[in-house]
């Protein structure tokens, strides 16, 4: 069955538009169907046809159904730019959404959806209408799916319309096709909804899983991840799902597969009998193994979610390491991803067959797999003390093949074994030696440098070792410089003989005075005033016990965890992150609470004085008579001053003064009481007088005092941290305190892409560690310095590229004062440059600033009292630019 | 917890554009594009990525390829993963039915079907409808077969949506296949390391109406329920997993596997089997490299299965040194030859019984000068392809295939059995 298409493609020497033009207005049928295939080649290759829009359109009316098809195919194409011609083809989607076939019935309806000009969008309400209820099933799970595009398009009609309802009444349709696609409607509607649009109860529920039996493969794929954000109501009721969802393990499609196993293994958290949560984890263990007989992209992403169920229920697949092992001629992705569970699995029992594998791919030949094998083997040995000899033994013959990667991989992980079991494996630090020559690679110079420092005593030449590392200092990374420097001062400190002292010397002078990294300087002074004013305190510093480590390195944090395998078999669970940190989409309608938070924080901030940020006198205490006390806020960084006292140091991030009650508006609610189990925890973000505080209350709801609090926060993409400890007075039970902790921005990023989430955990001395997520705004990082001149933005403005523009519709937003607006903005230090008039519209150009000195050029257009603003902005760093968009949309409110 | 995808590329073998479908107007063809030649740009190798990849504009693209077009879908959403993956293969089985091969030239041939086609199987992101077969009846590629009044067939939306009603034969058949792949992996120290037995019945069905089938095996679950003594063997499935024809609540209550057909072939039930197999056919080399300049090897061949079975066209890959040359081969049974494209000698045995063991003895020249630093070469494993006809390893049997339509026609059900090599692997010393 091949077709012969590919002549439309070819063109003719005359003219090709009039051409086509003269060929559509043919009275020949077959004539004019070549013609609009002709018009389609050409679009699909990428010409423009748009203007044979009037031509294509007058073929619409036809009884021929491919041929139709077609025209509609144009119209998707071509509708957006030729809005008013659009309206031209309303009256056939109308007539057609009526036809006696119902699959030209299907066919208006679901084309419709798909042109998103808002004129047609008004038509399409009546036919979409007639289509929910239609007779065949065919249309009506065709227009199921059109009221999600339709509230894509414009949300407030549908509400207005009662599609919703609609919707929810086709969940109890008798046909199982419908019923699939009205719940991934409702499911996506959900999703950009804030208000509780599709719940499922207990009704909806044997509805959905006795269809579930009943529809096609990919519907039941629908109905198992809507059926995810159902919470069972107790164990029973969990039971009873998973009783009905585990024949779906039996299911050749692997994402049915994979849907059950995530629904199962959420239900299995209420289940509280033993036998049957071990029944179950033996019934997922034989379906998990064979989706590695899948194709590989399937095996891959089938992977990356057993590499999280495995973290969770390790016994599941304890006994199947063996399937993971890589074969051949899988793709290096799947290899990949294969070792990582290996690690996972490996025990005592296995580890002598892992090993002999990992040697395998020690030999192999893409270099990256090879390191990440060689780096397996040490982790191993990290995470199972018996086998650590075994390992060593393994890592020191790949050494021997004398593969210049395999060999610095090795000693990487080497460093770490040594760390892990000190004072055990020192003997084979003679073999490493042998490989210095070799060392290229900065972790691995840096790795065996500090094997030399930490075991000076033991070698008999580490001075001799160290200095012929030390003739190139000044050229090497600054990873490695680090590591001379600290291994010269634990030679000195261990060996104090005349060979060393020169060479510390020789070291702190090139710290010091020949470089411009400012952490290499800063710990050279650090330790050249310990070794010049007490060389007993340096040895307590420098030669101190360190704390073993332990093989954590691929552990996920279990609140994050559990919030991943929620999510099994999306891309969640593939990039091991949650939804929010991928997904640029933002909410259509937000919380109109958060908003009245956000908005009155700011307004009752920024009335109070000013404090002075002065860090070097953080025990005053705050006596000024503001309106909102506050307390003294701590530096904004620690900058250890290098001639003061260095040990002092600690003190100067710690404000000591007494936590004083707050008031103020209510905060958002973060940890609610149901999962804290009586304790409830609300925080935002807040900036005050170019400082950042975190604004947290705690409400005890238990029966006993509460003490202790302690807070910690993730590493995060501005390198937000404490600034100090956290002030809480012993709450009594019943009893409730709030506190501005001061915020300073630490080194510790997190890499990726940016995202204004905030993990944080807090402890007392009665309860468990409390993990919660919680979503500041950007604008709180926006800075007082952000205001630039006029002839600067324009500078900036034209240097940056087209590529950094980026623009947004806030459609529900109103500008009722230019003034007003400019105020309110200036509040959240977006601050106002120039404005123009452009016909009705006002054009407002501003500039707002963010930590790491990066600047938004901002064009804000909106007419006053005119629902609809745009906010076109341009900025050096892209990836800031959604969470941008999320933070203004508040702010012009 | 939902997700769709915002648009569909079909691309040819540089990433550009073929064909597309824009579901939701938040993903530019030319986006794509870019970005994805890019990536290709980057390692000239899509193998290289995993088919999932994040690009920093918010937007998730996932990929296969087919011959010489990547099928690459774009989202801004948490969509279902396996899902979309997934279906990208059935789009590529769909194309398959309707053009015999998919590649960039039988899309230019066919676009507008192909337009049709992605309508009908994807809506606003949601994979809809995968059935080639129903799919066909109501989309052709030739256009003037198409009557005006044609309306979905019944099966698009019904609970049966693999099979239309009407269907008529003159001669009722069913045609069942056991086919049982051996995978095998064994290390440098002649351990196995990893064995495993994948089975499928594949069925060919040729039946009027709307039949009803019931399928019995050697389960031993299910014979042991019934309290039958096993007469012979009875199996063990590790994991058994069912065409979305079979009624699978029913199969979790009494273990009956009872189903209507899909008209043609189909793949009824694959299972798994992880029990320690022998392996079938045992392959021994000694390998011996002499003073740099030639190398030699002695490969023994062994098949540890009854006599009274036979492999046929056994194919045993044994890698050789990519700069290899002059090779001087015998055998003592079918003849083997130095595949040098693949960096081999193969050696061919087309018809090998149960309890023999036959030699292939090789000498090749090697350069006597190397490279100062030597990359390691590719440590390419022994393979070995077989087929052993009338003989499973798993001992799995049909016991009865009963088919039931209410016009009472009778069927005639046609049972063979066949064992073949899967990834059957020998890692060299």
């Amino acid at each position: 069955m091949s077709g012969h298409d590919s002549k439309y493609f070819s063109t003719t020497k005359k003219g090709e538009i009039p051409e086509l033009k003269e060929e559509l207005n043919s009275q020949y049928k077959d004539k004019r169907k070549d013609a609009v295939k002709k018009v389609i080649a050409a679009m699909t290759v990428g010409k423009d046809v748009s203007s044979l829009f009037t031509d294509v359109v007058n073929c619409m009316q036809t009884e021929n159904l491919e041929l139709k098809k077609l025209v509609y195919l144009y119209l998707i194409n071509y509708a957006k730019s030729q809005p008013d011609l659009a309206i031209l083809a309303v009256n056939t989607f109308v007539k057609d959404s009526q036809d006696p076939n119902p699959l030209i019935r299907a066919l208006a309806v679901r084309t419709m959806g798909c042109i998103r000009v808002d004129k047609i969008t008004e038509y399409l309400c009546d036919p979409l209408q007639r289509c929910l209820k239609d007779d065949d099933p065919y249309v009506r799970k065709t227009a199921a799916i059109c009221v999600a595009k339709l509230y894509d398009i414009n949300a407030e009609l549908v509400e207005d319309r009662g599609f919703l309802e609609a919707l929810k009444d086709l969940i109890s349709d008798n046909n199982p096709m419908v019923v699939a696609n009205a719940v991934a409607a409702l499911a996506e509607i959900q999703e950009s909804s804030a208000r509780p649009i599709f719940e499922i109860t207990s009704h909806t529920l044997t509805k959905l899983l006795t269809a579930l039996n009943e529809c096609t493969e990919w519907g039941q794929v629908f109905i198992l991840d809507s059926l995810s954000r159902y919470k069972a109501t107790d164990a029973r009721d969990a039971e009873n799902i998973v009783e009905r969802v585990t024949p779906r393990l039996q299911h050749a499609n692997c994402a049915v597969v994979l849907s059950a196993v995530k629904i199962i293994l959420l239900q299995m958290e209420l289940i509280t009998s033993t036998d049957v949560v071990r029944n179950l984890c033996k019934k997922m263990a034989p379906p998990l193994v064979t989706l590695l007989s899948a194709e590989p992209e399937i095996q891959y992403v089938a992977l990356r979610n057993i590499n999280l169920i495995v973290q969770k229920r390790p016994t599941i697949l304890a006994h199947e390491i063996k399937v993971f092992f890589c074969k051949y001629n899988d793709p290096i992705y799947v290899k990949m991803e294969k070792l990582e569970i290996m690690i996972k699995l490996a025990s005592d029992r296995n580890i002598d067959q892992v090993l002999l594998e990992f040697k395998e791919y020690a030999t192999e030949v893409d270099v990256d797999f090879v390191r990440k094998a060689v780096r397996a083997i040490g982790r191993c040995a990290i995470k199972l003390d018996r086998a650590a000899e075994r390992c060593i033994s393994v890592l020191l013959e790949l050494i021997k093949i004398k593969v210049n990667y395999v060999v610095q991989e090795a000693i990487i992980v080497i460093k770490d074994i040594f760390r892990r079991y000190p004072n055990t494996y020192e003997s084979i630090i003679a073999t490493l030696c042998e490989s210095l020559d070799n060392l290229d690679e900065p972790e691995a110079k840096a790795s065996m440098i500090w094997i030399i420092g930490e075991y000076a005593e033991r070698i008999d030449n580490a001075d001799e070792l160290l200095e012929s590392f030390l003739e190139s200092f000044p050229e090497e990374p600054a990873l490695v410089q680090l590591q001379l420097l600290t291994a010269t001062v634990k030679l000195f400190l261990k060996k104090p003989t005349e060979g060393p002292q020169q060479m510390i010397q020789a070291v702190l002078n090139n710290a010091t005075v020949e470089t411009d990294n400012p952490d290499l300087r800063d710990r050279a002074y650090i330790y050249w005033r310990l070794l010049s004013t007490d060389p007993e305190a340096a040895k307590d510093v420098v030669l101190a016990e360190k704390p073993v480590i332990s093989d954590d390195s691929n552990q996920l944090d279990s609140s994050l965890l559990d919030e991943l395998l929620a999510n099994i078999s999306t891309l969640s669970s593939v990039y091991h992150k949650p939804p929010e940190a991928f997904i640029s989409r933002v909410k259509a309608a937000p919380r109109a609470d958060d908003e009245e938070f956000a908005d009155a924080g700011e307004a009752g901030y920024s009335e109070s004085p000013s404090q002075g940020v002065d860090g070097a006198s953080p025990s005053s205490s705050t006596g000024t008579s503001s309106n909102v006390p506050v307390k003294q806020p701590a530096a904004p960084a620690p900058i250890p001053d290098l001639l003061g006292d260095l040990m002092g140091l600690d003190n100067a991030l710690v404000p000591v003064d007494e936590p004083t009650a707050l008031s103020g508006p209510p905060l958002p609610v973060v940890l609610p009481s149901t999962t804290g189990q009586g304790l409830q925890i609300s925080a935002q973000l807040v900036r005050r007088d170019g400082q950042i505080f975190y604004d947290i209350s705690f409400e005890n709801g238990t029966q006993s005092v509460l003490d202790g609090f302690m807070i910690q926060f993730n590493k995060n993409t501005f390198g937000l941290a404490a600034g100090g400890p956290l002030q809480v007075t012993p709450l009594q039970p019943g009893a409730s305190a709030r506190t501005l902790l001061p915020m300073v921005f630490s080194q510790n990023v997190s890499p990726g892409a940016p995202n204004s989430l905030l993990q944080v955990a807090v402890k007392n001395n009665q309860q468990p560690v409390w993990y919660f997520s919680d979503k500041g705004s950007l604008h709180v990082f926006f800075g007082e310095d952000g205001k630039m001149e006029r002839t600067s933005f324009l500078e900036a403005w034209k240097s940056l590229p087209d590529d950094n523009e980026f623009s947004k519709e806030y459609p529900n937003s109103v500008i009722n004062s230019i003034d007003a607006t400019i105020e309110n903005l200036a509040a959240s230090n977006v601050f106002f440059i120039a404005k123009r008039k452009n016909a009705n519209m006002d054009v407002l150009y501003l500039s707002a600033k963010i930590p790491r000195g990066i600047p938004f050029l901002i064009e804000l257009t909106a007419a006053v009292g005119v629902p609809g603003a745009k906010c076109a902005v341009k900025t050096p760093n892209k990836e800031f630019v959604p969470l941008f968009f999320e933070a203004m949309e508040p702010l012009i409110k | 917890m939902a997700g769709a995808v915002s648009a569909l590329f079909l691309l040819d073998i540089k990433g550009r554009v073929l064909v597309w479908r824009d579901f939701r107007g938040d993903v530019t063809a030319i986006q794509a594009e870019r970005f994805f030649t890019k990536l290709l740009d980057k390692e000239g190798d899509a193998e290289a990525y995993s088919p999932v990849v994040y690009d920093d504009a918010g937007v998730t693209y996932m990929f296969i390829q087919h011959n010489n077009v990547f099928l690459l879908t774009a989202s801004r959403q948490n969509c279902n993963a396996a899902s979309i993956l997934l279906f990208l293969h059935r789009v590529v089985d769909v194309f398959k039915h309707y053009f015999e091969e998919l590649e960039e030239e039988s899309l230019r041939d066919n676009f507008v079907v192909v337009y049709e086609l992605l309508d009908e199987m994807m809506d606003f992101g949601y994979p809809q409808y995968t059935e080639a077969k129903i799919l066909s009846e109501f989309i052709k590629t030739d256009a003037y077969k198409m009557e005006v009044s044609q309306r979905p067939p019944m099966a698009v939306t019904n609970a049966v949506s693999w099979r239309s009603e009407g269907i008529r034969y003159k001669k009722n058949e069913v045609f069942l296949d056991v086919v049982e792949s051996v995978n095998i992996l064994v290390n440098s120290n002649g351990q196995i390391v990893r064995s495993d037995v994948v089975g499928a019945l594949k069925m060919r069905t040729y039946l009027s109406g709307m039949p009803e089938c019931k399928l019995g095996l050697n389960d031993k679950v299910l014979l042991e329920a019934q309290g039958r003594a096993t007469k012979g063997k009875a199996i063990d499935l590790d994991d058994i997993k069912f065409h979305q024809c079979v009624r699978l609540a029913r199969f979790e209550n009494d273990r009956t596997i009872s189903f209507i057909p899909p008209d043609g072939s189909f793949d009824l039930m694959t299972y798994r089997l992880s029990t320690q197999v022998k392996p079938l056919i045992w392959v021994e080399a000694q390998v011996e490299k002499h003073s740099r300049s030639r190398i030699e090897f002695m490969v023994k061949a062994r098949s540890q299965f009854k006599e009274r079975s036979t492999a046929t066209n056994v194919e045993i890959e044994v890698p050789v040194p990519s700069d290899a040359t002059n090779p001087n081969i015998r055998t003592s049974m079918g003849s083997a030859a130095y595949a040098p494209e693949r960096d081999a000698m193969v050696w061919k045995i087309k018809s090998f019984p149960g309890g023999k063991e036959y030699m292939c003895r090789a000498e090749f020249s090697l350069p006597s000068i190397t490279a100062e630093e030597a990359v390691p070469e590719k440590k390419a494993p022994i393979r070995v392809k077989f087929e052993i006809p009338y003989f499973t390893v798993s001992g799995i049997q049909v016991r009865y295939l009963k088919i039931i339509e209410k016009s009472g026609y009778q069927a005639l059900p046609w049972v063979r059995y066949i064992t073949m090599a899967g990834e059957y692997e020998l890692r060299l010393l």
